[in-house]
């Protein structure tokens, strides 16, 4: 009888590896217990450690749509999306981005088509969870800034700042899957959403139609009196308030603070060289 | 970016013999409330590489009144590849922010390729891993600037390719690169079960003087295809007795150490964890003074 050795230290983990997230793979070649033969329950252990702690990292990312799946069929949807979509970093705090997709993507759910932009809004909350920290703009700041250089001032959104415009009532969804308000959803209501991290806590509300367009376009590097155009385009002309979108901006903390004195030289505004005109 | 005032009121970041938990959030308010005389918290890295908000706040909070040791679960020192410098930069910045007494990691692997698995997988003992995990260590001295405690791992099998014991492994390890030793007493006790040999001629084979930093935790049990033991690393309970025991041998052979109750899943309320803590930390009391009486004599 003929033996045939596993192959070396480096193939051994080469085989390991893939056959950690799948299930039907046999199990590698020169895996052994005590008494020196393959032993499947032993291998299991490493599977089961993967699977279980990766379906549970994107869990609690996720509590609303658990909620709304219900425990049981979350860790299944979850199950194929760890092993389909594996994360690609060690800082697990990063991982499950591409969950609205892979729910989107997911024929059983496709009935539930508010699921993913749920899932798109906890992704948001968890951004701006582990945003970096920064001051936001005060409305004070803002009034300081000379008159004729106000409409080419260029502002950041806040580093913790998101925003998303759903055809579902997502706000609502989440207030009451995640937040258990008692509120009363209208699946037909589509929502605004903003959301901020001011200080420590995360604040999500909605937003008056035209903010999520003035927001993209402020990210884009627009001028105020740019963005505010573009936001009034976005909407019907007579919906859109620029003065009342500013103020529910500033009260959220969605913008980044900037240097009043460098604003009242004119260097945050005009070209997008940032030197003044 | 200035200097922050509350990096001067920081504890000093050194670590002695004493007991520290494993950190969580859902305790801070507490610890901060209650001020808890203990030895040290430790972190898992990753945990803390987010760029702001709750976590570094709190860490930071916790920071002022303690020292902290910083544990990464992450940098897969075992892996085929060359290591993640994108990780190994996440690191050293975390050290610079915080300044922890101790920095360990473990011998095992976690990315393949381009994935992360989220387990600390095993290696084989053979030259050629050998050679491979003290490359790694080496750049992570150099690029941390400091030396490294590297922990032993839970096992669940062995590997046909391997020629030489753990403790023969590790005391290897230990020459080639100068890092430190962190001595698992409950994987000590989880990987002899699970392999079958003995945990106690474990410890005598263990190069106990490079140690810097002994880890408790609870382990769930279960069974293999044959029906014999095999022991899940799971940290989820109260550490068991035969662990308690071997602990106590452990500090005869290494001397009081700074020694880590970790339980991370099925976390129990903080006083349950503190008296876990206080524990162990008579037990390395006990040891303490068993030196001194020792050098008295």
């Amino acid at each position: 009888m003929r033996f045939d050795p596993p192959g070396s230290a480096v193939a051994a983990l080469e085989a390991f590896a893939p056959a950690l997230l799948e299930g039907e793979r046999d199990l590698p070649d020169g895996i052994i217990g005590p008494d020196g033969k393959p032993s499947p329950r032993r291998f299991n252990v490493y599977r089961n450690n993967v699977v279980v702690s990766l379906v549970e990292a994107v869990m609690d990312s996720y509590p609303a749509v658990l909620k709304l799946l219900g425990e049981d069929y979350f860790k299944a949807v979850a199950r194929l999306f760890v092993i389909n979509n594996p994360p690609k970093s060690p800082v697990l705090i990063w991982y499950g981005a591409a969950f609205a997709e892979f729910l989107e993507s997911f024929p059983p759910l496709a009935a539930y088509g508010y699921l993913p932009d749920v899932a798109r809004l906890e992704w948001a909350w968890l951004e701006a969870y582990h945003a970096a920290d920064a001051a936001p703009l005060q409305p004070q700041t803002l009034a300081s800034v000379p008159g004729d250089l106000l409409a080419g001032l260029k502002i950041a959104p806040h580093p913790s700042c998101r925003w998303l415009q759903s055809p579902w009532p997502v706000v609502s969804l989440l207030a009451v899957n995640r937040f258990e308000s008692g509120e009363v959803v209208d699946l037909a209501e589509a929502q605004e959403v903003l959301v901020t991290r001011p200080d420590l806590d995360v604040e999500v509300r909605l937003m008056r139609p035209g903010c999520a367009c003035l927001l993209e376009a402020l990210s884009a590097g627009c001028s105020l009196s740019e963005a505010g155009e573009r936001a009034a385009q976005s909407v019907q002309e007579d919906v859109f308030q620029f003065d009342m979108c500013l103020s529910d901006l500033l009260a959220a903390g969605a913008l980044a603070a900037f240097d009043p004195e460098e604003a009242a030289a004119g260097f945050l505004s005009g070209g997008s060289n940032g030197i003044p005109d | 970016m200035s200097f922050s005032s509350s990096m001067q009121r920081r504890r000093p970041s050194g670590i002695g013999a004493r007991t520290g938990v494993g950190l969580k959030g859902e305790h801070v308010a507490e610890i901060l409330e209650t001020r808890p005389d203990i030895g040290f918290f430790e972190v898992h890295a990753e945990n803390y590489m987010g760029a702001g908000g709750v976590p570094h706040r709190q860490l930071e909070a916790i920071r002022c009144e303690y020292p902290v040791s910083l544990h990464g679960v992450g940098l897969s020192i075992g892996a085929i590849g060359v290591l993640d410098e994108a990780h190994l930069a996440r690191l050293k910045s975390l050290n610079e922010r915080y300044e922890p007494g101790l920095f360990s990691e473990h011998l095992a692997w976690s990315t393949h390729d381009t994935t992360y698995f989220n387990d600390l997988l095993p290696v084989p003992y053979d030259e050629e891993t050998l050679a491979r995990v003290c490359d790694h260590i080496d750049r992570v001295q150099d690029v941390i600037g400091r030396r490294m405690l590297l922990e032993n791992p839970s096992t669940y099998v062995a590997f046909w390719q391997s020629t030489m014991s753990e403790t023969d492994f590790l005391k290897e390890i230990v020459r080639r690169t100068g890092c430190g030793l962190l001595l698992d007493v409950n994987n000590v006790h989880v990987s002899c079960t699970n392999q079958q040999v003995s945990a106690r001629d474990y410890l005598a084979a263990f190069p106990v003087e490079a140690v810097g930093e002994i880890h408790l935790g609870g382990h769930a049990p279960d069974l293999d295809d044959e029906g014999r033991p095999l022991l899940i690393d799971a940290h989820d309970r109260s550490v068991d007795d035969a662990v308690w025991l071997l602990f106590e041998e452990a500090l005869l052979l290494c001397g009081p150490q700074p020694t880590l109750i970790e339980w991370d899943n099925d976390v129990p309320a903080w006083p349950v964890l503190l008296s876990e803590a206080e524990a162990a930390d008579q037990i390395v009391q006990r040891a303490e003074l068993r030196g001194e009486q020792r050098r008295a004599v």
